[in-house]
């Protein structure tokens, strides 16, 4: 019973050694030159070079960055609205183990591991934007403990967010290297760890928007308001589904060899009932919008060039989606939700943005726009996670069936 | 950098009438551990724009002299580089001069946002950054409403930089550089009590030279820096508009909530979880 490790590994492959089995998974499956491949590999590069100038030249010869606007696009893109979308994985968890709807479970993986990724990657923008990244340890280690900083909160909670995705997610790797006892073991601490997941992320999506809660007076009055953490946490909810509606529709196509007929079937299913959620979500947001303007009294800034942004973030991006939505829940019209998710995650994107970016110091002299090479280590962060999902989807049990072993465990 | 006539007279007008002596006042002698914190009284009516504070800052922590000098209707700014400035105004008084730079704060927004503490309000008063602990967030920069903390992006080892009121020369008994430099008495040092009773006091025995009001009393919930002027501050560059209560406030709310949803959360989901439960049979059941 005590045949642990590589041992009990290598016995559960048939006898194949460990070493033998990583060394030929790591191997690349599959074309090399697919148009994806051939347009990320540059990116990635030049994003690389990119990143080696930042660290030795200082974050100003890479970035746009001023005094007034101290975070652009990697902190209001890459962290702020890419964890948004990460939300998709606390909400599937919680339908799926909370709410026990069995329905959602052939995608509770693939949430779950892109959620993950996401965070790994994002947090490490975030490392590329720190000035001073050798001393961050200090908030998690070390008696530096700024308690009463909400960002303290938010990288407490990405950092355990982080490990309880990894538990949740383990199940898989444990059947990829037919760790059985493993697999086991791991599984039996998922309820848990959705629980403290789900809590984090109630925490810190709301967490992310109370963090420009000090920046009262930079950012242009109708985006703020004392309500911005609710208005982040409830939009976290339909930017999540909507990314999971959206990857959803990719991977079928992209990895359909991998997906079994029976989840083929469920896949509409599974869209047309998060439909439903979403569009119940952009109404609940939408009513707190309104309330949120109303009690804010800022009529009389509706009639600047800012003011008929919010009016298209607020019908274009919110209302729009959320009738859109409700009708092809209506008409269980697969491609109106399609439609309807990419919309809202195009206003999710454009949101975050005018919190962050666009509206804040929106008075400034020097007005902030990214310069080309953000935009190209954004592009290599998003490209580089997408190289890993396709890594571990071309070899784990995330889109395909568990193997039979383990299937009877529960 | 003299002092003109002008000034000259104003400074003994000023100063003389209120009986306070050189360039602080201290009713008793420093007690480092008396909690009540310090600041700096700046007086617009009795700067000249001299610009001897800025030089002193430059000189004592080793930055490149200013190379402008205040001109009306330019806002020099504060930078990586120059951590005061004296901007020049052209208002209803004719020309009034201003010297910016770290409102020390007595609730500092920068140091409720740094999560490393490397923002620190010492109990001395002056807000302070250590570079052993800053990750280089920038964080501070975002929160403090007076866009203070600059930032060295051209640096692979970049700092965050402010006033710190000199603080290790506090440390040492001394009152910060620029007070002690100040030809024209337009600054004084002291306990923040003391300053504002200083304050009223010059407001109301002068009522024609000063408006009734001391900038920094209670803005963002007081600060260390208090202003007096001949004219209404939002005429000479300040944002009149910030809120009269401590920044740090403004999260304290979703910061407290914090503790109850970590407490809440984990019962309501197992509760929901064991409600559901039967479905997830009924289902299982199904599904075969
Ligand atoms: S003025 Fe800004 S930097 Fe100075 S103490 Fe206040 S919040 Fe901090
Ligand atoms: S940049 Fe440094 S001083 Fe400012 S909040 Fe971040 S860790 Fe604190």
């Amino acid at each position: 019973m005590n045949n642990m490790g590589s041992y009990a590994i290598s016995k559960d492959n048939d006898g194949k050694s460990i070493w033998k089995f990583l060394r030929a998974e790591f191997k690349p499956k599959g074309k090399f030159f697919t148009p994806f491949n051939i347009i990320s590999l540059p990116v990635i590069l030049v994003g690389f070079v990119i990143i080696i100038i930042r660290f030795w030249k200082g974050i100003g010869a890479v970035t746009n960055l001023t005094q007034e606007v101290p975070w652009g696009l990697w902190i209001g893109f890459d962290v702020v609205t890419g964890v948004a979308f990460a939300g998709g994985a606390y909400v599937i968890t919680f339908m799926v183990y909370i709410l026990n709807m069995r329905k959602y479970h052939s995608i509770v993986r693939v949430t779950v591991l892109n959620g993950f990724l996401a965070y790994v990657f994002y947090a490490g923008a975030l490392l590329l934007d720190l000035g001073r990244p050798w001393n961050v340890v200090n908030p998690i280690i070390g008696n530096s403990f700024g308690t009463s900083s909400v960002l303290f909160l938010v990288a407490w909670h990405f950092l355990l967010y982080m490990i309880a995705q990894l538990i949740e997610f383990s199940p898989a790797i444990a059947e990829w290297l037919g760790a059985r006892r493993a697999r086991k073991i791991l599984s039996g601490m998922t309820l848990a760890a959705v629980i403290f997941g789900i809590t984090l992320s109630t925490l810190h999506q709301s967490g992310l928007g109370a963090l420009y809660l000090m920046a009262k007076g930079k950012i242009y009055p109708l985006w703020y308001s004392e309500f911005i953490p609710v208005l982040f946490f409830v939009s976290s909810i339909f930017a999540g589904l909507s990314m999971v509606i959206f990857e959803g529709s990719i991977s079928h196509k992209v990895f359909f060899n991998q997906i079994s007929e029976k989840n083929h079937k469920a896949q509409n299913n599974i869209i047309h009932g998060l439909s439903k959620i979403c569009g119940g979500t952009l109404f609940a947001y939408f009513f707190l919008q309104v309330l949120v303007f109303v009690h804010g009294k800022h009529w009389d800034l509706l009639n600047t060039p800012l003011g008929y942004w919010y009016l298209t973030e607020m019908i274009g991006f919110v209302f729009l989606p959320m009738m859109l939505f409700v009708y092809s829940y209506r008409r269980k019209n697969i491609l109106a939700i399609k439609i309807a998710s990419i919309i809202t995650i195009i206003g999710v994107i454009i949101n975050r943005l005018n919190i962050t970016v666009i509206g804040f110091r929106w008075d400034a002299a020097v007005h902030y726009y990214p310069s080309w090479m953000e935009i190209v280590v954004t592009l290599a962060v998003i490209f580089t996670e997408i190289w890993i999902f396709r890594w571990v989807i071309n070899r784990m049990p995330v889109l395909r069936d568990s193997p039979a072993w383990a299937k009877d465990v529960k | 950098m003299k002092i003109d006539r002008r000034n000259f007279f104003r400074v003994v007008g000023v100063t003389g009438a209120t009986m306070t002596l050189g360039k602080e006042i201290f009713a008793e002698p420093k007690n480092a551990n008396e909690p009540e914190p310090y600041g700096i009284l700046f007086d617009s009516f009795l700067c000249g724009g001299c610009q001897t504070c800025e030089y002193t800052c430059a000189e004592i922590h080793n930055l490149p002299e200013p190379v402008d000098a205040p001109e009306i209707g330019v806002t020099r700014k504060i930078n990586e580089t120059r951590r005061t400035v004296v901007n020049a105004y052209e208002t209803s008084e004719g020309e009034v001069d201003v010297k910016r730079q770290c409102m020390h704060c007595n609730e500092p927004a920068c140091v409720s946002a740094c999560l490393t503490q490397a923002m620190f309000k010492t109990k001395e008063g002056p807000v302070i950054w250590r570079e052993d602990k800053c990750m280089g967030c920038r964080y501070c920069m975002i929160s403090c409403p007076f866009d203070i903390p600059k930032f060295e992006y051209n640096s692979p080892n970049p700092k965050i930089t402010k006033c710190d009121m000199c603080y290790d020369r506090i440390q040492e008994g001394k009152i910060p550089a620029c007070v002690e430099t100040c030809p024209a008495e337009a600054l004084l040092f002291g306990k923040r009590s003391d300053l504002i009773k200083e304050a009223n006091k010059r407001v109301h025995e002068f009522p024609d030279w000063y408006v009734d009001d001391i900038y920094g009393d209670n803005e963002a919930g007081g600060t260390g820096l208090l202003y007096l002027a001949q004219v209404p501050f939002e005429d000479i560059g300040f944002n009149t508009g910030i809120q009269k209560s401590s920044f740090p406030e403004l999260s304290k709310g979703f910061l407290y909530s914090v503790p109850f949803v970590f407490v809440l959360w984990p019962t309501l989901l197992l509760g929901i979880h064991e409600a559901t439960k039967n479905n997830h049979i009924k289902n299982a059941e199904e599904d075969e």
